[in-house]
Protein backbone atom coordinates (compact mmCIF):
# COMPACT_ATOMS: atom_id res chain seq x y z
CA UNK A 1 0.00 0.00 0.00
CA UNK A 2 1.16 3.48 -0.96
CA UNK A 3 2.14 5.93 1.96
CA UNK A 4 3.08 8.80 -0.43
CA UNK A 5 1.08 11.95 0.90
CA UNK A 6 -0.70 15.17 -1.15
CA UNK A 7 1.03 17.88 0.90
CA UNK A 8 -1.06 20.56 -1.75
CA UNK A 9 -3.29 21.24 -4.52
CA UNK A 10 -4.14 24.09 -6.59
CA UNK A 11 -6.50 24.61 -9.74
CA UNK A 12 -7.08 27.29 -12.14
CA UNK A 13 -10.76 27.62 -12.79
CA UNK A 14 -12.52 25.97 -15.76
CA UNK A 15 -13.69 28.23 -18.42
CA UNK A 16 -13.13 29.12 -22.07
CA UNK A 17 -10.10 31.40 -22.08
CA UNK A 18 -8.37 31.04 -25.02
CA UNK A 19 -4.79 31.39 -23.40
CA UNK A 20 -1.62 29.09 -23.14
CA UNK A 21 -2.94 26.07 -21.19
CA UNK A 22 0.96 26.57 -19.53
CA UNK A 23 -0.70 30.00 -18.35
CA UNK A 24 -3.00 28.07 -16.54
CA UNK A 25 -0.95 24.98 -15.59
CA UNK A 26 1.48 27.79 -13.98
CA UNK A 27 -1.57 29.29 -12.10
CA UNK A 28 -2.44 25.59 -10.85
CA UNK A 29 1.02 24.64 -9.82
CA UNK A 30 1.50 27.94 -7.92
CA UNK A 31 -1.70 27.72 -5.70
CA UNK A 32 -0.59 23.88 -5.16
CA UNK A 33 2.34 24.99 -3.72
CA UNK A 34 1.50 28.10 -1.91
CA UNK A 35 -1.36 25.16 -0.14
CA UNK A 36 1.71 22.64 0.90
CA UNK A 37 3.67 25.98 2.18
CA UNK A 38 6.85 24.79 -0.40
CA UNK A 39 8.10 26.85 -3.00
CA UNK A 40 9.81 25.27 -6.82
CA UNK A 41 13.31 25.32 -4.64
CA UNK A 42 12.04 22.33 -2.82
CA UNK A 43 10.55 20.24 -5.63
CA UNK A 44 12.36 17.34 -7.08
CA UNK A 45 10.20 16.30 -9.82
CA UNK A 46 7.83 17.55 -12.32
CA UNK A 47 5.29 14.87 -13.86
CA UNK A 48 2.93 16.54 -16.19
CA UNK A 49 -0.30 15.79 -18.03
CA UNK A 50 0.19 15.96 -22.22
CA UNK A 51 -2.21 18.18 -24.36
CA UNK A 52 -2.58 16.69 -27.62
CA UNK A 53 -4.49 20.16 -29.45
CA UNK A 54 -1.90 22.79 -28.57
CA UNK A 55 1.45 21.88 -30.74
CA UNK A 56 4.99 20.72 -29.58
CA UNK A 57 4.48 22.15 -26.48
CA UNK A 58 1.55 20.34 -25.36
CA UNK A 59 3.48 17.07 -26.13
CA UNK A 60 6.43 17.87 -23.96
CA UNK A 61 4.13 19.54 -21.46
CA UNK A 62 6.53 18.41 -18.71
CA UNK A 63 9.47 20.90 -20.32
CA UNK A 64 7.28 23.39 -20.81
CA UNK A 65 5.43 23.77 -17.50
CA UNK A 66 9.18 23.71 -16.38
CA UNK A 67 10.36 26.48 -18.33
CA UNK A 68 6.99 28.40 -17.66
CA UNK A 69 7.54 28.48 -13.45
CA UNK A 70 11.07 28.86 -14.60
CA UNK A 71 13.93 26.54 -15.16
CA UNK A 72 15.05 24.74 -11.59
CA UNK A 73 17.08 21.57 -13.51
CA UNK A 74 14.70 19.25 -11.95
CA UNK A 75 13.84 16.06 -14.24
CA UNK A 76 10.37 16.02 -15.76
CA UNK A 77 8.08 13.61 -16.93
CA UNK A 78 5.01 14.37 -19.84
CA UNK A 79 2.68 11.84 -19.66
CA UNK A 80 -0.22 11.06 -22.29
CA UNK A 81 -3.36 8.74 -21.34
CA UNK A 82 -5.86 10.62 -22.83
CA UNK A 83 -8.68 11.77 -19.83
CA UNK A 84 -6.47 9.54 -17.62
CA UNK A 85 -3.61 11.46 -18.22
CA UNK A 86 -3.40 13.27 -15.17
CA UNK A 87 -3.67 10.34 -13.09
CA UNK A 88 -0.49 8.73 -15.27
CA UNK A 89 1.25 11.28 -14.12
CA UNK A 90 0.65 11.17 -10.76
CA UNK A 91 1.31 7.40 -10.84
CA UNK A 92 4.79 8.81 -12.07
CA UNK A 93 5.61 11.19 -9.62
CA UNK A 94 4.37 8.52 -7.03
CA UNK A 95 6.19 5.97 -8.34
CA UNK A 96 9.65 8.65 -8.37
CA UNK A 97 9.05 9.19 -4.29
CA UNK A 98 8.17 5.29 -3.56
CA UNK A 99 11.14 4.32 -5.02
CA UNK A 100 13.31 7.03 -2.87
CA UNK A 101 14.47 9.15 -5.92
CA UNK A 102 12.53 12.11 -4.93
CA UNK A 103 10.76 13.60 -1.64
CA UNK A 104 8.50 16.44 -3.12
CA UNK A 105 7.51 16.34 -6.54
CA UNK A 106 4.91 18.20 -8.51
CA UNK A 107 1.88 16.89 -10.82
CA UNK A 108 0.09 19.48 -13.36
CA UNK A 109 -2.28 18.63 -15.78
CA UNK A 110 -3.78 21.98 -18.06
CA UNK A 111 -5.72 22.56 -21.28
CA UNK A 112 -7.03 24.63 -23.30
CA UNK A 113 -9.71 22.97 -25.80
CA UNK A 114 -11.22 23.67 -28.77
CA UNK A 115 -14.86 24.76 -29.52
CA UNK A 116 -17.87 21.93 -29.98
CA UNK A 117 -16.76 18.53 -30.63
CA UNK A 118 -13.28 16.69 -30.07
CA UNK A 119 -11.96 15.77 -33.62
CA UNK A 120 -9.23 13.24 -34.62
CA UNK A 121 -5.74 14.78 -35.28
CA UNK A 122 -5.38 16.11 -38.70
CA UNK A 123 -3.94 14.31 -41.47
CA UNK A 124 -5.47 10.89 -43.52
CA UNK A 125 -4.61 7.83 -41.55
CA UNK A 126 -7.22 5.08 -42.11
CA UNK A 127 -5.04 2.77 -39.65
CA UNK A 128 -5.62 5.46 -36.93
CA UNK A 129 -8.98 4.45 -34.86
CA UNK A 130 -9.90 7.61 -34.13
CA UNK A 131 -9.52 8.77 -37.75
CA UNK A 132 -11.44 6.32 -38.80
CA UNK A 133 -15.02 6.05 -36.33
CA UNK A 134 -14.86 10.08 -37.29
CA UNK A 135 -14.51 9.93 -41.37
CA UNK A 136 -16.50 6.19 -41.84
CA UNK A 137 -19.57 6.64 -39.39
CA UNK A 138 -19.40 10.37 -37.74
CA UNK A 139 -19.02 8.30 -34.45
CA UNK A 140 -18.15 11.02 -32.20
CA UNK A 141 -17.32 11.08 -28.62
CA UNK A 142 -21.82 11.72 -27.78
CA UNK A 143 -22.22 8.83 -30.53
CA UNK A 144 -20.50 6.64 -27.59
CA UNK A 145 -21.70 8.32 -25.25
CA UNK A 146 -25.10 7.68 -26.42
CA UNK A 147 -24.77 4.17 -27.24
CA UNK A 148 -23.91 3.08 -23.46
CA UNK A 149 -27.34 5.31 -22.56
CA UNK A 150 -29.35 4.03 -24.78
CA UNK A 151 -28.47 0.31 -24.00
CA UNK A 152 -28.66 1.23 -20.09
CA UNK A 153 -32.40 2.26 -21.01
CA UNK A 154 -32.98 -0.86 -23.05
CA UNK A 155 -31.06 -3.32 -19.98
CA UNK A 156 -32.97 -1.53 -16.99
CA UNK A 157 -35.60 0.48 -17.61
CA UNK A 158 -33.76 3.94 -17.66
CA UNK A 159 -35.19 7.20 -18.47
CA UNK A 160 -34.02 10.39 -19.98
CA UNK A 161 -35.44 11.57 -16.75
CA UNK A 162 -33.17 9.49 -14.62
CA UNK A 163 -30.58 11.16 -16.84
CA UNK A 164 -31.62 14.46 -16.37
CA UNK A 165 -32.31 13.39 -12.41
CA UNK A 166 -28.15 13.53 -12.65
CA UNK A 167 -27.62 16.96 -14.06
CA UNK A 168 -30.03 18.70 -11.48
CA UNK A 169 -27.96 16.99 -8.63
CA UNK A 170 -24.59 18.10 -9.87
CA UNK A 171 -25.78 21.09 -11.13
CA UNK A 172 -26.75 21.76 -7.13
CA UNK A 173 -23.67 20.67 -6.25
CA UNK A 174 -20.94 22.77 -8.77
CA UNK A 175 -23.40 25.83 -7.71
CA UNK A 176 -20.95 27.33 -4.45
CA UNK A 177 -17.30 25.86 -6.45
CA UNK A 178 -15.33 28.88 -7.24
CA UNK A 179 -13.49 26.89 -9.74
CA UNK A 180 -16.68 25.11 -11.80
CA UNK A 181 -17.34 26.76 -15.58
CA UNK A 182 -21.00 26.15 -14.95
CA UNK A 183 -22.43 27.36 -11.96
CA UNK A 184 -26.65 27.51 -12.65
CA UNK A 185 -29.10 25.30 -11.16
CA UNK A 186 -30.76 23.23 -14.33
CA UNK A 187 -34.65 22.16 -13.84
CA UNK A 188 -35.70 19.21 -15.29
CA UNK A 189 -38.17 21.30 -17.44
CA UNK A 190 -35.05 23.17 -18.68
CA UNK A 191 -33.01 19.81 -20.04
CA UNK A 192 -36.23 18.48 -21.45
CA UNK A 193 -35.68 21.61 -23.63
CA UNK A 194 -32.30 21.06 -24.83
CA UNK A 195 -31.56 20.00 -28.21
CA UNK A 196 -30.92 16.53 -28.57
CA UNK A 197 -27.16 15.82 -29.69
CA UNK A 198 -27.09 11.92 -29.93
CA UNK A 199 -30.33 10.26 -28.67
CA UNK A 200 -31.29 9.97 -25.81
CA UNK A 201 -28.57 12.49 -24.73
CA UNK A 202 -29.32 15.80 -24.88
CA UNK A 203 -26.76 18.60 -24.96
CA UNK A 204 -26.68 19.41 -21.06
CA UNK A 205 -26.71 15.84 -20.84
CA UNK A 206 -23.32 15.92 -22.70
CA UNK A 207 -20.46 17.63 -21.27
CA UNK A 208 -18.77 20.60 -22.61
CA UNK A 209 -14.97 21.32 -23.34
CA UNK A 210 -13.00 23.20 -20.97
CA UNK A 211 -9.73 25.27 -20.19
CA UNK A 212 -8.50 24.54 -17.02
CA UNK A 213 -5.22 23.26 -15.00
CA UNK A 214 -4.85 21.46 -11.81
CA UNK A 215 -1.96 20.64 -9.56
CA UNK A 216 -1.14 18.33 -6.45
CA UNK A 217 1.98 18.41 -4.79
CA UNK A 218 3.32 14.85 -3.40
CA UNK A 219 5.80 13.94 -0.77
CA UNK A 220 7.24 10.65 0.78
CA UNK A 221 5.55 10.13 4.22
CA UNK A 222 8.71 11.30 6.04
CA UNK A 223 8.79 14.67 4.56
CA UNK A 224 4.92 14.82 5.16
CA UNK A 225 5.60 14.17 9.04
CA UNK A 226 8.07 17.07 9.21
CA UNK A 227 5.50 19.40 8.19
CA UNK A 228 2.86 19.02 11.06
CA UNK A 229 1.61 22.68 10.22
CA UNK A 230 0.06 21.03 7.24
CA UNK A 231 -2.92 18.67 6.91
CA UNK A 232 -1.64 15.78 4.55
CA UNK A 233 -3.89 13.37 2.46
CA UNK A 234 -2.73 10.00 1.89
CA UNK A 235 -2.78 8.72 -1.50
CA UNK A 236 -3.82 4.88 -0.67
CA UNK A 237 -4.07 3.91 -4.49
CA UNK A 238 -3.26 5.15 -7.97
CA UNK A 239 -5.12 2.70 -10.90
CA UNK A 240 -4.19 3.04 -14.02
CA UNK A 241 -4.81 -0.31 -15.57
CA UNK A 242 -5.35 -1.53 -19.35
CA UNK A 243 -8.46 -3.93 -20.39
CA UNK A 244 -7.65 -7.12 -20.19
CA UNK A 245 -7.74 -9.56 -23.80
CA UNK A 246 -10.89 -9.76 -24.91
CA UNK A 247 -12.51 -6.62 -24.14
CA UNK A 248 -15.72 -7.16 -25.52
CA UNK A 249 -17.40 -4.39 -24.15
CA UNK A 250 -17.56 -1.17 -27.28
CA UNK A 251 -14.76 1.30 -26.09
CA UNK A 252 -14.26 4.43 -27.89
CA UNK A 253 -12.12 5.54 -29.95
CA UNK A 254 -12.46 1.51 -31.85
CA UNK A 255 -15.17 0.44 -34.44
CA UNK A 256 -15.10 -3.02 -32.96
CA UNK A 257 -14.52 -4.44 -29.64
CA UNK A 258 -12.36 -7.79 -29.42
CA UNK A 259 -13.95 -10.94 -30.19
CA UNK A 260 -14.51 -13.39 -27.54
CA UNK A 261 -13.54 -16.42 -29.45
CA UNK A 262 -10.36 -18.16 -28.39
CA UNK A 263 -9.77 -16.77 -25.32
CA UNK A 264 -11.79 -17.24 -21.74
CA UNK A 265 -13.48 -14.05 -20.79
CA UNK A 266 -11.53 -11.35 -18.29
CA UNK A 267 -12.70 -11.85 -14.78
CA UNK A 268 -14.47 -8.36 -15.19
CA UNK A 269 -15.29 -5.32 -17.64
CA UNK A 270 -12.47 -2.91 -18.31
CA UNK A 271 -14.51 0.12 -16.61
CA UNK A 272 -15.10 -2.43 -12.97
CA UNK A 273 -11.36 -3.57 -13.59
CA UNK A 274 -10.34 -0.09 -12.81
CA UNK A 275 -11.54 0.45 -9.27
CA UNK A 276 -11.16 -2.79 -8.82
CA UNK A 277 -7.50 -2.33 -9.11
CA UNK A 278 -7.61 0.54 -6.68
CA UNK A 279 -10.09 -1.03 -4.06
CA UNK A 280 -7.63 -3.75 -4.04
CA UNK A 281 -4.43 -1.78 -3.35
CA UNK A 282 -5.89 0.20 -0.95
CA UNK A 283 -7.38 -2.27 1.19
CA UNK A 284 -11.13 -0.75 1.19
CA UNK A 285 -14.18 -1.45 -0.68
CA UNK A 286 -17.27 0.56 -1.91
CA UNK A 287 -18.75 0.42 1.45
CA UNK A 288 -15.69 2.25 3.07
CA UNK A 289 -16.27 5.65 0.28
CA UNK A 290 -17.21 8.38 1.92
CA UNK A 291 -17.19 10.27 -1.29
CA UNK A 292 -16.94 9.86 -5.00
CA UNK A 293 -15.55 11.87 -7.95
CA UNK A 294 -16.83 10.09 -11.27
CA UNK A 295 -16.07 10.85 -14.84
CA UNK A 296 -19.56 12.26 -15.87
CA UNK A 297 -18.75 12.37 -19.45
CA UNK A 298 -22.73 12.13 -20.08
CA UNK A 299 -25.44 12.03 -17.22
CA UNK A 300 -25.58 8.37 -17.99
CA UNK A 301 -22.73 7.47 -17.93
CA UNK A 302 -22.29 9.25 -14.42
CA UNK A 303 -25.02 5.61 -13.59
CA UNK A 304 -23.09 3.44 -15.27
CA UNK A 305 -20.28 4.43 -12.85
CA UNK A 306 -21.99 3.73 -9.74
CA UNK A 307 -22.12 0.01 -10.76
CA UNK A 308 -18.65 -0.26 -11.84
CA UNK A 309 -17.36 1.29 -8.52
CA UNK A 310 -19.56 -0.96 -6.57
CA UNK A 311 -21.99 1.17 -5.35
CA UNK A 312 -24.48 -0.60 -6.40
CA UNK A 313 -25.45 -4.26 -8.42
CA UNK A 314 -25.79 -3.64 -12.26
CA UNK A 315 -29.37 -2.07 -13.23
CA UNK A 316 -29.53 -0.50 -9.44
CA UNK A 317 -28.11 2.83 -10.12
CA UNK A 318 -31.21 4.81 -11.02
CA UNK A 319 -32.94 3.42 -7.63
CA UNK A 320 -29.66 4.58 -6.01
CA UNK A 321 -29.91 8.23 -7.28
CA UNK A 322 -33.47 8.80 -6.27
CA UNK A 323 -32.55 7.51 -2.74
CA UNK A 324 -30.56 10.59 -2.32
CA UNK A 325 -27.54 8.61 -1.35
CA UNK A 326 -25.53 10.31 -3.64
CA UNK A 327 -26.40 13.57 -3.60
CA UNK A 328 -24.66 15.84 -0.47
CA UNK A 329 -26.05 15.14 2.79
CA UNK A 330 -26.61 11.15 1.80
CA UNK A 331 -24.82 8.75 2.67
CA UNK A 332 -22.07 8.41 -0.42
CA UNK A 333 -22.43 11.92 -2.28
CA UNK A 334 -20.29 11.24 -5.77
CA UNK A 335 -19.66 14.65 -8.06
CA UNK A 336 -19.85 16.84 -5.01
CA UNK A 337 -17.43 19.20 -7.39
CA UNK A 338 -20.43 19.07 -9.41
CA UNK A 339 -18.50 16.84 -12.06
CA UNK A 340 -17.88 17.55 -15.86
CA UNK A 341 -21.50 18.95 -15.79
CA UNK A 342 -20.14 21.91 -14.32
CA UNK A 343 -17.12 22.07 -14.86
CA UNK A 344 -16.48 20.57 -18.71
CA UNK A 345 -13.77 18.44 -19.79
CA UNK A 346 -9.92 19.94 -19.52
CA UNK A 347 -8.18 16.50 -20.91
CA UNK A 348 -4.76 16.58 -18.88
CA UNK A 349 -6.44 18.58 -15.85
CA UNK A 350 -9.40 16.11 -15.18
CA UNK A 351 -8.23 13.27 -13.61
CA UNK A 352 -6.07 16.01 -11.32
CA UNK A 353 -9.37 17.96 -10.77
CA UNK A 354 -10.92 15.32 -9.12
CA UNK A 355 -7.76 14.62 -6.55
CA UNK A 356 -7.74 18.29 -5.41
CA UNK A 357 -11.36 18.02 -4.78
CA UNK A 358 -11.12 14.73 -2.69
CA UNK A 359 -8.05 16.51 -0.92
CA UNK A 360 -10.67 19.59 0.29
CA UNK A 361 -13.42 16.92 0.92
CA UNK A 362 -10.82 14.90 3.48
CA UNK A 363 -9.19 17.62 4.81
CA UNK A 364 -12.80 19.06 5.43
CA UNK A 365 -12.39 22.31 3.46
CA UNK A 366 -14.72 22.22 0.92
CA UNK A 367 -17.19 24.89 2.29
CA UNK A 368 -20.43 24.61 1.14
CA UNK A 369 -19.97 21.20 -0.83
CA UNK A 370 -18.19 19.94 2.11
CA UNK A 371 -19.18 15.91 2.76
CA UNK A 372 -19.18 15.65 6.82
CA UNK A 373 -16.71 13.23 8.37
CA UNK A 374 -15.08 12.43 4.56
CA UNK A 375 -12.50 10.16 5.38
CA UNK A 376 -12.10 8.07 2.42
CA UNK A 377 -12.66 9.21 -1.38
CA UNK A 378 -12.51 7.51 -4.51
CA UNK A 379 -11.98 9.55 -8.14
CA UNK A 380 -12.11 7.58 -11.20
CA UNK A 381 -12.16 8.40 -15.21
CA UNK A 382 -11.33 6.89 -17.93
CA UNK A 383 -9.24 7.63 -21.36
CA UNK A 384 -9.65 6.59 -24.71
CA UNK A 385 -7.63 3.67 -26.45
CA UNK A 386 -7.87 1.75 -22.86
CA UNK A 387 -6.17 3.96 -20.24
CA UNK A 388 -8.09 3.45 -16.84
CA UNK A 389 -7.59 5.94 -13.71
CA UNK A 390 -8.83 5.55 -10.84
CA UNK A 391 -7.19 7.45 -6.98
CA UNK A 392 -8.29 6.49 -3.67
CA UNK A 393 -7.64 9.26 -0.95
CA UNK A 394 -7.60 9.02 2.68
CA UNK A 395 -7.28 10.96 5.62
CA UNK B 1 -23.43 4.51 -64.31
CA UNK B 2 -21.49 6.45 -61.42
CA UNK B 3 -18.64 3.97 -59.92
CA UNK B 4 -18.97 2.93 -56.07
CA UNK B 5 -15.88 3.28 -54.24
CA UNK B 6 -15.69 2.30 -50.74
CA UNK B 7 -14.95 4.72 -48.26
CA UNK B 8 -11.88 3.50 -47.05
CA UNK B 9 -9.85 0.67 -49.02
CA UNK B 10 -9.61 -2.70 -47.25
CA UNK B 11 -12.53 -2.58 -44.64
CA UNK B 12 -15.69 -4.12 -46.73
CA UNK B 13 -16.30 -5.38 -50.10
CA UNK B 14 -20.11 -5.16 -52.23
CA UNK B 15 -18.28 -6.71 -55.04
CA UNK B 16 -20.89 -9.78 -56.10
CA UNK B 17 -23.84 -7.41 -55.00
CA UNK B 18 -23.35 -7.87 -51.30
CA UNK B 19 -21.63 -6.63 -48.57
CA UNK B 20 -19.12 -7.94 -46.65
CA UNK B 21 -17.05 -6.74 -43.46
CA UNK B 22 -12.96 -7.51 -44.24
CA UNK B 23 -11.28 -8.12 -40.89
CA UNK B 24 -8.84 -11.06 -39.31
CA UNK B 25 -9.30 -14.50 -38.39
CA UNK B 26 -6.52 -16.62 -36.17
CA UNK B 27 -6.21 -19.67 -37.95
CA UNK B 28 -4.84 -21.18 -34.69
CA UNK B 29 -6.97 -19.63 -31.69
CA UNK B 30 -10.03 -19.07 -33.44
CA UNK B 31 -10.55 -14.96 -32.73
CA UNK B 32 -11.78 -12.20 -35.52
CA UNK B 33 -10.42 -8.77 -35.62
CA UNK B 34 -11.85 -5.78 -37.25
CA UNK B 35 -10.59 -3.76 -38.65
CA UNK B 36 -7.97 -6.38 -39.51
CA UNK B 37 -5.22 -3.61 -38.42
CA UNK B 38 -2.52 -5.71 -37.74
CA UNK B 39 -0.70 -8.36 -39.50
CA UNK B 40 -0.88 -10.85 -36.24
CA UNK B 41 -2.64 -12.48 -33.86
CA UNK B 42 -3.36 -10.39 -30.58
CA UNK B 43 -5.34 -12.97 -28.54
CA UNK B 44 -2.19 -12.90 -25.49
CA UNK B 45 -3.03 -16.69 -25.22
CA UNK B 46 -2.38 -17.38 -28.83
CA UNK B 47 1.28 -17.75 -30.52
CA UNK B 48 0.56 -14.61 -32.05
CA UNK B 49 0.96 -15.70 -35.91
CA UNK B 50 -0.54 -14.44 -38.76
CA UNK B 51 -4.12 -13.73 -39.34
CA UNK B 52 -5.54 -15.06 -42.41
CA UNK B 53 -7.85 -12.50 -44.51
CA UNK B 54 -11.76 -13.18 -43.44
CA UNK B 55 -15.31 -12.32 -44.12
CA UNK B 56 -17.13 -11.41 -40.76
CA UNK B 57 -20.82 -12.27 -40.76
CA UNK B 58 -23.37 -10.24 -42.62
CA UNK B 59 -25.95 -10.37 -39.69
CA UNK B 60 -26.41 -10.02 -35.93
CA UNK B 61 -28.30 -8.79 -33.39
CA UNK B 62 -28.63 -4.92 -32.07
CA UNK B 63 -26.84 -4.13 -29.21
CA UNK B 64 -27.30 -0.31 -28.97
CA UNK B 65 -28.18 2.52 -31.41
CA UNK B 66 -28.29 6.11 -31.31
CA UNK B 67 -29.20 8.82 -33.81
CA UNK B 68 -26.81 11.69 -34.53
CA UNK B 69 -28.21 15.25 -35.06
CA UNK B 70 -25.09 17.38 -35.15
CA UNK B 71 -22.43 17.51 -37.92
CA UNK B 72 -19.34 15.56 -36.87
CA UNK B 73 -16.28 17.35 -37.18
CA UNK B 74 -13.91 16.75 -40.19
CA UNK B 75 -12.80 14.24 -41.53
CA UNK B 76 -16.59 13.23 -41.31
CA UNK B 77 -17.87 13.90 -45.13
CA UNK B 78 -20.56 15.79 -43.70
CA UNK B 79 -23.12 17.09 -46.48
CA UNK B 80 -24.68 20.88 -46.26
CA UNK B 81 -27.20 21.15 -44.97
CA UNK B 82 -26.30 18.28 -42.72
CA UNK B 83 -28.54 15.43 -42.45
CA UNK B 84 -28.68 12.97 -38.95
CA UNK B 85 -27.48 9.77 -39.41
CA UNK B 86 -28.14 7.16 -37.06
CA UNK B 87 -24.98 4.95 -35.54
CA UNK B 88 -25.94 1.12 -34.91
CA UNK B 89 -23.81 -1.31 -32.88
CA UNK B 90 -24.52 -5.18 -33.90
CA UNK B 91 -23.57 -7.84 -31.83
CA UNK B 92 -21.87 -11.01 -34.18
CA UNK B 93 -22.79 -14.49 -33.10
CA UNK B 94 -20.42 -16.11 -34.18
CA UNK B 95 -17.61 -13.84 -33.68
CA UNK B 96 -18.53 -13.28 -30.49
CA UNK B 97 -17.53 -9.26 -31.35
CA UNK B 98 -19.68 -5.84 -31.52
CA UNK B 99 -19.37 -4.05 -35.05
CA UNK B 100 -20.58 -0.23 -35.67
CA UNK B 101 -22.14 0.99 -38.60
CA UNK B 102 -24.45 3.43 -39.77
CA UNK B 103 -27.84 2.79 -39.12
CA UNK B 104 -28.97 2.41 -43.27
CA UNK B 105 -31.28 5.42 -44.66
CA UNK B 106 -34.62 5.43 -43.89
CA UNK B 107 -34.16 3.29 -40.82
CA UNK B 108 -35.97 5.09 -37.97
CA UNK B 109 -34.62 4.70 -34.70
CA UNK B 110 -37.65 5.02 -32.88
CA UNK B 111 -38.44 1.94 -34.35
CA UNK B 112 -35.62 -0.24 -33.02
CA UNK B 113 -35.85 -2.67 -30.10
CA UNK B 114 -32.56 -4.20 -28.49
CA UNK B 115 -31.74 -7.61 -30.04
CA UNK B 116 -33.40 -7.16 -32.83
CA UNK B 117 -31.87 -9.19 -36.02
CA UNK B 118 -29.96 -6.81 -38.10
CA UNK B 119 -28.17 -7.19 -41.62
CA UNK B 120 -25.45 -5.59 -43.15
CA UNK B 121 -25.74 -3.40 -46.42
CA UNK B 122 -23.45 -1.13 -48.17
CA UNK B 123 -24.89 2.63 -49.15
CA UNK B 124 -23.46 5.93 -50.55
CA UNK B 125 -21.69 8.14 -47.76
CA UNK B 126 -20.68 10.77 -50.53
CA UNK B 127 -19.07 11.48 -53.53
CA UNK B 128 -16.18 12.74 -55.04
CA UNK B 129 -14.21 12.57 -58.38
CA UNK B 130 -13.39 8.75 -58.12
CA UNK B 131 -17.41 8.26 -57.81
CA UNK B 132 -19.72 7.35 -55.01
CA UNK B 133 -18.13 6.43 -52.03
CA UNK B 134 -19.55 3.67 -49.97
CA UNK B 135 -19.61 2.75 -46.83
CA UNK B 136 -21.27 -0.29 -44.88
CA UNK B 137 -24.47 0.46 -42.57
CA UNK B 138 -26.81 -1.87 -40.46
CA UNK B 139 -30.32 -2.12 -41.76
CA UNK B 140 -33.16 -4.21 -39.80
CA UNK B 141 -33.67 -7.58 -41.27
Amino acid sequence: MSDVQILGVGMHPWGKWGRSFAEYGVVAARAALADAGLTLDDVQYLAAGNTMRNGYPGYVSGSTLAQALGWSGIPVSSSYGACASGAVALDAARARIEAGLADVALVVGADTAPKGFFGPLPGDRPEDPDWLRFHVLGATNPTYFALYARRRMERYGATPKDFAAVKVKNSRHGLANPNARYRKVFTEDEIAESPIVADPLRLVDICATSDGAAAVVLTSADYAASRPDRRAVRVAAVSTVTPTYPNTVLDMPDIATDSGVGAPPPPRPFRDSIAHAAYEEAGVGPADLSVAEVYDLSTALELDWYENIGLCDPGGAEALLHSGATTLGGRVPVNPSGGLACFGEAIPAQALAQVCELTWQLRGEAGERQVDGARVGLAINQGLFGHGSCVICST
Amino acid sequence: MTARVPVVEGLFTEDGGSARLLGGHCPRCGAWFFPKQWSFCRNPHCTGGPLDDAELSTRGRLWSWTDNRYAPPPPYPARDPFTPYGVAAVELEEEQMVVLGQLAAGTDPATLTLGQPMELVAEPLYEDEQGQRTVWKWRPT
